[in-house]
């Protein structure tokens, strides 16, 4: 086994390490403050890439508006669209599951996940649409020694690695990002110091909800834009979480990033078992670490 | 009371449906039907949300189909082999799960089963794309041909009731109320002196059994066994038809498992739609209509009464 | 749900053995022709069959009249999403619950194979015009199932052997990991290997994959000259796509694609596909014939017919012309009248259903269009040889179907 091909294989799973990242962060975000999991950060996901594609390709077919929101412009555009369903759904729906069983807010949003992806299943193929508006800049290819790699991977690579890293400093080291742990460690206090939490609850699920927005339009260009993308991940991504622990951000970073470049380096020495290879090391965590990596009990 | 005329109307319903529909579809939703029962004990019962169970049906009707197909083992026989593997597997799942609470614990089914699925996708014996095709029906008891409908129609049925009294014999058992007394109070049934970890096992073990063999009959019924039945939809829709018929009532999961599955049958023309509706059921009976068909009946007959 | 609570009473009354059993050539059963067509609408395959296929087949109907014998010709179409299981319990409905004589389209291996099986066991005829697997004709062939377009050995005679000509003597392939692709591997490689190539690896990818990276860079990494892509619809659209984006072709490698259809050309561009060649059994322009049916079906399909639209048409027309030459939809009767007929209308000319159930029909070797040669939209492929028939399929004399030989 050549070197060659180990790093070659080894970068392509940190570009799925990236994805696996953004999502966990995410759903650690929003776990932190709501103590649910959302099922449809998948299908959040998806729809930012959806958004991508409508906004570069399909504006004037389905609406009639001239207009056309290229790659950067979605950048900006889908999280911020994907981010207000997650407010409306949280303000309609999760706030008025708050007093029951967590699992309801797991159903819900998994009810959520299977109306999203029914419904762009019957508009658009299943197997995927390409997206087409990668920008001109970025679609070259990068000759890195080992390989030839596209200019835009490593775009989305690098982008997601700052996203990440900034979202774990503001919430870490900023004087918002305390305000929003006190919240997470002691609502009921946190609100008597005068602090408005429902708003941060509400604020911060959209802000997850956004994180798997921005993630998808990162996706569109790479794979192609599809209803099912999101259920395929999310459910690895839970495996992460799990082995991760909810407990902390960084932990939700890295052990994405960790399992990506497992996953990938499995291809190299075992191909038949990358898509089963972070579902064992779940198992053997669950075995020796109950509470994940970097996790504490709750 | 109620229960029982709903048992009176059940058995009716069921001795009589081939003559009135087609029976491969009413086949079709006793499986489901049983499937539901099986999994409403460990949520209805247990108040563990299993995001797995998959993994049981689909895992059983393999085995079954296996050794219905290449080990040419008589109907029954491959029915237990495949319910057997179920029993297998649930201990190990529930082993692992049982370590993780609430939403962990969903995650963590959801994940193993995703394991299932691969491994059905990918071990040489499942077929995987192509499934297990053409597993003969043979004969039971050596004598009675299952190829006729009817004759296949009756064992689905007679399955069915089995694990319908088991299920029912369990929640009406002291173990079934030990059961209750955790989902309701953890820390309680734990300072009572109960082994809770124990007891969860066991309502996991049971219900994942009971899960293949729903699984394993419809295997054989339909001569297929085919990675839909082990893909993380089918456990999505097992919870809807338990929602929809009513969480931790007895005949609940049997009602929805029917309405679920006659609602994608009849609107299947409609493509992905059938997806949106059973996704807006969804949002509708976790918003409020959380009791379900069954438990909105018996909560508003005891009202009336009381 | 009463609808389909009613219908099964008729199913019902058979069951129960109160019907009388229809003599073999008592003209239509159930006073109708119903053609089933169950394709992939959503999904991987869904733009080289799926729609398409049932105007096709609803084309062929309205220009035999609409009737035949005096008695209505039906149609209904499904989903079979790519799931053999879903195929096989559509189909026994069909053919249980709402009297279906004959299904076509299958454009899936599993799919095929399950239905073929189960129509085998319930006497009904299945002209399958999407699927490549040669099973279907080989070792699981049924006396009611026709492979009417293309097989799986029928696609590398043309395609590998010009490949291994120019030089492509080691292979790597990338395999849909079902039956269709395992199908075309094995006999893609069994041509190389006859013409003194050899095989240096092979990597199953699973239905339906976007992302062929890491696939690509094991096949780069083998040190194969050519790597084959034994898979089709989108997969092969995204695989060939990627492989240009990480400059496989650029380093010296060829890529084959196994089964490529007029619509994933289309898909690709010129730019990306151009001197792609491939084997085909219909180009929409071939003749002034052809041309004029596939411009009406562009009218209404707005995409030009591929091999396999094509192909149902003509299935579904020889089919009704057989059930009227006979007065008669029993199946025995039908498909031992098709056996007898010779196949000629735009898409095939001198074709021959053998025994084994296999259309016999020459294919065309064919080159992607360089952008400055073609002169409309979907004028994309030019014909570059022919292959005759013989050469194309499996020889009676060579088949392990136990239908012949036995």
């Amino acid at each position: 086994m050549s070197m060659q091909v180990i790093l070659a294989q080894a970068l392509l799973g940190l570009n799925v390490g990236v994805f696996y990242a953004m999502l966990s962060l995410g759903l650690a975000v929003i776990f932190g403050l709501l103590n649910i999991i959302n099922f449809a950060h998948g299908a959040m996901y998806m729809l930012g890439a959806f958004i991508a594609l409508i906004g570069y390709s399909l504006l004037e077919q389905w609406f009639g508006i001239s207009l056309q929101v290229g790659f950067w412009g979605s950048l900006l555009v889908a999280p911020l669209l994907v981010g207000l369903l997650g407010i409306l759904i949280e303000r309609t729906m999760l706030k008025r599951l708050a007093d029951l069983d967590h699992i309801y807010g797991l159903l819900l949003t998994f009810g959520i996940t299977l109306i999203l992806q029914g419904l762009f299943a019957n508009y658009f193929n299943v197997s995927g649409t390409p997206y087409p508006g990668q920008p001109e800049s970025l679609s070259g290819v990068v000759n890195l020694g080992f390989m030839y790699f596209p200019t835009y991977r490593l775009f989305a690579i690098v982008f997601s690695l700052v996203v990440c890293f900034a979202t774990w400093y503001f919430i870490e080291h900023t004087k918002l990002g305390s305000r929003l742990r006190a919240g997470v460690e002691n609502p009921n206090l946190t609100q008597a110091f005068g602090l408005n939490v429902p708003l941060m609850v509400t604020l911060t699920f959209g802000f997850g909800a956004a994180l798997a927005g921005l993630a998808g339009v990162l996706a569109a260009p790479i794979y192609s834009v599809s209803p099912l993308m999101g259920a395929d991940l999310i459910i690895v991504v839970f495996a992460v979480v799990v082995i991760g622990g909810m407990g902390s951000i960084m932990g939700a970073i890295l052990s994405g990033l960790a399992l990506g470049l497992i996953e990938g380096l499995t291809k190299v020495f075992y191909p038949p078992a990358a898509s089963t290879v972070i579902f064992f090391l779940m198992v053997l965590v669950l075995l020796f670490r109950p509470a994940g990596l970097f996790g504490k009990e709750k | 009371m109620m229960n029982r005329i709903l048992l009176v109307i059940m058995i009716v319903l069921g001795l009589t449906a081939p003559f009135f529909a087609y029976p491969v579809f009413v086949m079709d939703l006793l499986c489901f039907a049983l499937f539901a029962c099986a999994f409403n004990l460990l949520l209805g019962y247990a108040g563990l949300l299993s995001f797995g169970h998959a993994a049981f049906f689909g895992g059983a009707a393999y085995v079954a189909g296996y050794a219905l197909k290449e080990w040419g083992f008589p109907p029954l026989l491959g029915i237990l082999t495949g319910t057997g593997f179920a029993l297998l597997l649930g201990t190990v799942f529930g082993y692992l799960a049982i370590r993780r609470q609430g939403i962990y614990f969903a995650m963590v089914t959801l994940a193993l089963a995703q394991i299932i699925y691969f491994l059905a996708l990918q071990l040489p014996f499942t077929g995987g794309e192509n499934g297990l095709q053409r597993i003969p029906r043979g004969e039971l008891f050596g004598f009675i041909d299952l190829n006729n409908e009817l004759a296949m129609y009756y064992l689905v049925l007679a399955i069915f009731l089995i694990g319908f009294g088991i299920i029912y014999r369990t929640i009406h058992s002291p173990f079934g109320e030990v059961l209750q007394a955790i989902r309701e109070n953890e820390s309680r049934a734990l300072s009572l002196g109960y082994d809770v970890d124990h007891f969860k096992l066991m309502a996991f073990v049971i219900s994942a059994t009971l899960a293949g063999l729903a699984g394993a009959t419809k295997a054989l019924i339909f001569q297929f066994a085919a990675l839909t039945n082990a893909h993380w939809q089918t456990s999505g829709e097992v919870i809807l038809m338990t929602l929809v018929g009513g969480l931790g009532t007895v005949f609940g999961p049997v009602v929805g498992a029917i309405t679920v599955a006659s609602l994608s049958h009849e609107l299947s023309s409609f493509g992905s739609w059938v997806q949106v509706i059973l996704g807006v059921i969804f949002v509708f009976c976790v918003m409020v209509f959380r009791r379900g068909i069954i438990g909105e009946l018996q909560h508003r007959l005891s009202r009336r009464k009381g | 749900m009463l609808k389909h609570w009613i219908k099964g009473i008729a199913g019902a009354v058979t069951l129960a053995g109160l019907a009388v059993p229809l003599a073999a050539n008592a003209a239509l059963s159930d006073d109708k022709v119903k053609i089933g067509v169950l394709s992939d609408m959503s999904g991987v395959y869904k733009a080289l069959e799926g729609p398409g296929a049932v105007i096709a087949a609803q084309m062929a109907i309205e220009d035999f009249g609409g009737s035949v014998l005096g008695k209505p010709i039906e149609i209904i179409s499904a989903d079979h999403q790519n799931k053999p299981d879903i195929g096989a319990s559509t189909a026994r409905e069909w053919i249980d619950a709402e009297q279906v004589d004959m299904i076509t389209a299958l454009d899936n291996s599993s799919v095929a194979l399950s239905v073929q099986g189960l129509a085998a066991d319930k006497k009904i005829i299945t002209l399958n015009t999407g699927a490549g697997t040669t099973a279907l004709t080989e070792d699981q062939c049924s006396p009611y199932g026709i492979h009417y377009v293309y097989d799986t050995h029928a696609l590398p005679v043309g395609t590998a052997t010009a490949m291994v000509r120019n030089g492509g003597k080691k292979w790597f392939f990338i395999t849909a990991d079902y039956a269709f692709g395992h199908s075309l591997r094995d006999n893609t490689g069994a041509v190389v290997k006859n013409l003194g190539g050899e095989v240096v690896g092979n990597v199953n990818a699973p239905l339906s994959t976007n992302d062929f990276s890491s696939y690509l860079l094991q096949a780069q990494s083998s040190g194969a000259d050519v790597i084959g892509l034994a898979n089709a619809g989108q997969d092969t659209v995204n695989a060939i796509k990627q492989a240009n984006q990480f400059r496989i072709v650029q380093s010296g490698q060829k890529l084959a694609g196994m089964l490529v259809f007029i619509s994933d050309v289309h898909s690709m561009g010129l730019d990306i596909a151009q001197g792609l060649q491939f084997t085909t059994a219909f180009v929409w322009n071939q003749d002034d014939e052809a041309e004029q049916w596939s411009r009406r079906f562009y009218e209404r399909h707005k995409a030009m017919p591929t091999m396999v639209h094509a192909g149902v048409y003509s299935a579904v027309t020889h089919y009704l012309e057989a059930v009227k030459a006979t007065g008669t939809d029993d199946s025995d009767t039908v498909r031992k009248q098709l056996g007898e007929m010779e196949l000629n209308d735009f898409f095939v000319k001198g074709g021959k259903i053998a025994p084994n159930g296999s259309m016999l029909h020459d294919m065309y070797l064919v080159e992607v269009k360089k952008p400055d040669e073609a002169t409309e939209e979907w004028d994309l492929l030019k014909v570059v040889s022919k292959i005759p028939a013989d050469d194309a399929y499996i020889s009676m004399a060579d088949t392990k179907c136990s239908l012949v030989n036995q």
